[in-house]
């Protein structure tokens, strides 16, 4: 087993009495993508800050290669930032500022040259040297940042939501070049940032965070399918959460009351009869008849069976791939279903004032105990 | 680097510059005429100042031209930053060049320029030409200081002006000025100052008709420390800092 | 569309203005200086090149030149102080900031004779440093400290400060410490991090407050006259003997027009160091 590049130990961190990062422990694996996900002032930036140099924690220990990193400055560190604002040098050009870090090292001009004409190629900017940064757009702004960063090949390249300036399509494309990035260079990164859909479209490992303490670590999929509490279930997507009890044990699934009717669960934790449960569903895990269809016909019936909660349709929103449609459940549950088009109903199928009967695929449900 | 270094680095600069100022403060409430030794507290030098006639004119004077030409400087000044700001027209550049370089010029050579200008008109030095040498001192000032303000507008405000159908001088008197207000009042007492405090300028563009009070003073301090002088000296710091404190508080919502 | 009567009398007044006061006196100036002078009528209307020949005269440019050295030296303190100073201040608590800059707005607008006059109490056989220096028992009697040459620098460093003292204080606040900690965060020590961050990005400012400083360092001539003996002189001192007791009109002319010559020098440096630092020219 290879040793993680950066270990985090209990790390605890407070500004002016506000505890920002509370007894954090977290190993990065070397080369991998691993984002820090959250809302503003849940701590991820400070961790960040912590890694680069710029914070000492209060307590805990922080290695890097499995030395300990407490006392050493910024500029000792092999680890460089890809700063929110950039802050690219404005009194010198792209060149320049790539090579910053270089020639503070030392390097003769001929290597330096060599380097720097690479990372700007890497980052698609070859032609732009001689530019001032404020001849640049924001998008390239960002890459030079980028390349003056990993020119000097660090262990670990941290990134500050370095995509929250861009447009939507930029970022779009900005989140394909920086995973394409990490794989050709093979350092590993660490981002920050506030966009569910960010972090999982570029991470190998998520980490959600909630005032300065981790709720979750787990690849983008464990995030969104195994949520392990409600925070992470809902800072991820949509979810809907159904209340309900445990009433008994059936093999490998348990029996419950959910929501006023009788289902069957599959559960990963251990329940006991009368524990009282969440049971999450994305909006796209539910499955919803018309009332009258099933009347009608008995296949659909019988393939439905599984549908146990009745409901009324309240409206529905068009999506453009999808369609949501919002329902309350016949005690009062308000619940958000996507449906999907498909060759078999090119049409808005259901409408306002619609009968339905909802149920779930199997096994799709996510049981946590109940909070609060 | 050390908090306390930073500290007790900058105390010492500050010690360095209020020192003499504290020293001039001890002496004008000490009884004692000439040396440091206290020999009590007394505001006699205060009231042989306001029995000085020859002081007093002349700080009458003084206050008199810092009036008037803070005054007259504010709305030069003024006209001028709107212009800056609001139009366009040739030379616009130039005249912001212009304008800075004489904020930036040293007093003696507006001194002597405009001298050179009055002794080539063949104006006698007085009033007026004293009048005219602050004003051309303070002018720049006052058009940097407005001009900030005006910059921090919103500029549709005077476009919903214009599209209600406001001409330009309405725009100007009820819009622009009101809202460049406390700009405007900072600025004048700045050129107030500026015109009390002024010395080499008003040396060259004043006669012995209008003998302002830094003048006066220049020619006693040739000769030595005065006990009156020490006590105006505390008058003038004292009309000096709550100027600086009022503008200051006007220009609060501007950074 | 056509300009309101409003605007035409705006621009004009103030173009007007400008060029009277502005524009004419520096052109007469310019003039005068390379006219002749006239015992009676003080100019007479004869080209000649005599007062710029006078002015590079060797006991002239003696004088001149240890002017410009003392206002040189000046500056260069006021620099060595005042950079620190308001290296601190810029990167104080928020919350004393305000207060701090005030404390230091205040000197800059007090009266700088008045300020020149409180340095004599100071400075004198019987003053503060004096009796400090007796009291510490570094020297047995009073310094001579008033009516030297040391007392005009003095004199100089301590009414300049101030405006030496904003301006870099403006120029360190607009740095965007983000800049700093990319400069460390790319290997730069703290020093490599001032010198080839810090510096230059605050160059206009530098060069700014070096401007308030050396200029009227050249031209406040009661300076040496409260503070300073016989011999200390300044350009100022020598331009205002030349038009008041001499009465050379174009020989105090052309060393007006000296000092506004370097006064150019010194805004084209600035106005360079501004481009350079990627900054746009500000009043």
């Amino acid at each position: 087993m290879t040793q993680p590049v950066v270990t985090l130990d209990g790390v605890s961190k407070s500004f002016d009495g506000e505890t920002a990062v509370e007894n954090v422990s977290l190993s990065i694996k070397d080369g991998e993508f691993i984002t820090l996900l959250g809302p503003s002032g849940c701590g991820k930036t400070t961790i960040l800050r912590i890694l680069g140099g710029f914070e000492e924690c209060d307590s805990g220990a922080v290695e890097l290669d499995g030395r300990s990193v407490r006392g050493v400055p910024p500029e000792s560190r092999t680890v460089n930032t890809v700063f929110q604002s950039y802050a690219l040098f404005p009194h010198m050009n792209v060149f320049d500022n790539v090579a910053f870090g270089l020639r503070i090292a030392g390097k003769t001009e001929a290597e330096i040259h060599r380097t720097v004409d690479e990372a700007l190629k890497l980052v698609r900017l070859e032609s732009m040297g001689r530019r001032m940064p404020k001849e640049l757009s924001g998008g390239q702004q960002q890459r030079v940042a980028i390349a003056r960063a990993i020119v000097n090949k660090p262990r670990v390249l941290l990134l500050d939501e370095p995509l929250s300036a861009l447009d939507y399509r930029l970022r779009k494309q900005m989140q394909k070049e920086l995973k394409e990035l990490q794989r050709t260079l093979g350092i590993t990164f660490v981002l920050v940032t506030h966009d569910q859909e960010e972090a999982f479209s570029m991470s190998d490992r998520v980490v959600v965070m909630n005032d300065g303490r981790i709720e979750q670590v787990g690849s983008p999929r464990e995030i969104y399918e195994e949520p392990t509490n409600l925070y992470v279930a809902r800072f991820v997507g949509e979810i809907n959460v159904l209340d309900g009890t445990v009433t008994g044990r059936q093999g490998e699934s348990y029996t419950a009351e959910v929501e006023g009717a009788s289902v069957l669960v599959k559960a990963r934790r251990e329940f006991a009869d009368g524990d009282r449960v969440h049971v999450l569903l994305r909006p796209e895990d539910f499955r919803v008849e018309v009332m009258k269809d099933l009347e009608e016909s008995p296949d659909l019936a019988h393939k439905f069976a599984k549908a146990l909660l009745k409901g009324t349709v309240d409206g529905t929103c068009y999506r453009g791939a999808t369609y949501d449609v919002d329902i309350t459940l016949d005690d009062g549950k308000r619940i958000l279903v996507t449906e999907f088009f498909d060759e078999d109903s090119e049409t808005l199928y259901f409408h306002a004032g619609d009968r339905v009967a909802v149920g779930w695929f199997e096994g799709w449900e996510v049981i946590l105990p109940h909070e609060g | 680097m050390n908090i306390w270094i930073k500290r007790a680095y900058a105390a010492l600069v500050f010690a360095f510059l209020y020192l003499p100022l504290v020293v001039i403060a001890v002496y004008s409430f000490n009884a004692s005429k000439y040396s440091l030794a206290w020999k009590g507290f007394t505001l006699q030098w205060y009231v042989k100042l306001l029995k000085n006639d020859t002081l007093m004119d002349a700080a009458f004077r003084s206050m008199t031209i810092a009036v008037v030409s803070a005054t007259v400087s504010c709305i030069l000044g003024t006209l001028a930053a709107f212009m800056l700001h609001q139009y366009r027209f040739k030379g616009r550049r130039a005249v912001f060049a212009s304008i800075f370089v004489m904020m930036m010029s040293p007093d003696i050579v507006i001194g002597i320029s405009l001298l050179v200008l009055f002794l080539g008109v063949g104006l006698s030095l007085g009033f007026w030409t004293l009048l005219m040498g602050h004003v051309t001192l303070c002018v720049p000032f006052v058009t940097a200081t407005v001009y900030s303000r005006f910059k921090g507008f919103d500029p549709t405000v005077v476009e919903a002006a214009r599209d209600l159908g406001a001409v330009e001088y309405q725009v100007f008197r009820r819009i622009v000025l009101p809202m460049a207000a406390p700009g405007l009042i900072a600025g004048w007492l700045l050129s107030f100052t500026l015109s009390l405090d002024d010395v080499i300028v008003s040396f060259f563009t004043t006669g012995p008709t209008y003998e302002v009070l830094p003048l006066r003073i220049y020619s006693m301090v040739r000769l030595g420390i005065k006990p009156d002088v020490n006590a105006l000296s505390v008058v003038m710091i004292t009309i000096t800092v709550a100027a600086v404190l009022l503008s200051r508080r006007l220009l609060k919502e501007k950074s | 569309m056509k300009d309101s009567l409003f605007k035409r009398l705006v621009v004009s007044g103030v173009l007007g203005w400008l060029v009277l006061f502005g524009a004419v006196p520096t052109l007469m100036l310019l003039a005068v200086s390379f006219l002749s002078r006239d015992p009676d009528n003080l100019i007479k209307p004869v080209l000649s090149l005599s007062s710029y020949a006078e002015l590079f005269q060797p006991a002239l440019g003696a004088m001149l030149a240890e002017s410009m050295a003392m206002a040189a030296t000046a500056t260069l303190l006021c620099l060595l102080i005042g950079y620190p100073f308001a290296y601190v201040v810029a990167r104080a608590d928020r919350r004393y900031t305000r207060t701090l800059l005030l404390l230091v707005m205040i000197p800059f607008w007090t009266n700088t004779l008045i300020r020149t006059y409180a340095l004599v109490a100071v400075l004198k056989a019987d003053g503060v440093v004096n009796k400090l220096l007796l009291l510490l028992g570094v020297v047995d009697a009073p310094v001579k400290l008033m009516y030297t040459p040391t007392a005009v620098f003095i004199g100089l460093v301590y009414t300049l400060l101030p405006f030496m003292i904003l301006p870099l204080y403006a120029a360190i606040e607009k740095l965007d410490c983000k800049l700093l900690e990319a400069s460390r965060d790319l290997g730069a020590s703290r020093f490599s991090t001032f010198r080839k961050i810090t510096i230059p990005l605050t160059m206009p400012g530098i060069v700014s407050g070096c401007m308030l400083v050396f200029l009227p360092a050249l031209g406040m001539f009661y300076i040496p006259d409260i503070l300073g003996g016989a011999r200390t002189m300044l350009l100022g001192n020598y331009i205002r003997d030349q038009f008041l007791a001499a009465r050379n009109i174009p020989l105090g002319a052309a060393a007006s027009v000296a000092m506004t010559v370097i006064m150019g020098l010194m805004l084209a440096l600035y106005y360079k160091s501004v481009r350079r630092a990627g900054r746009k020219v500000r009043i």
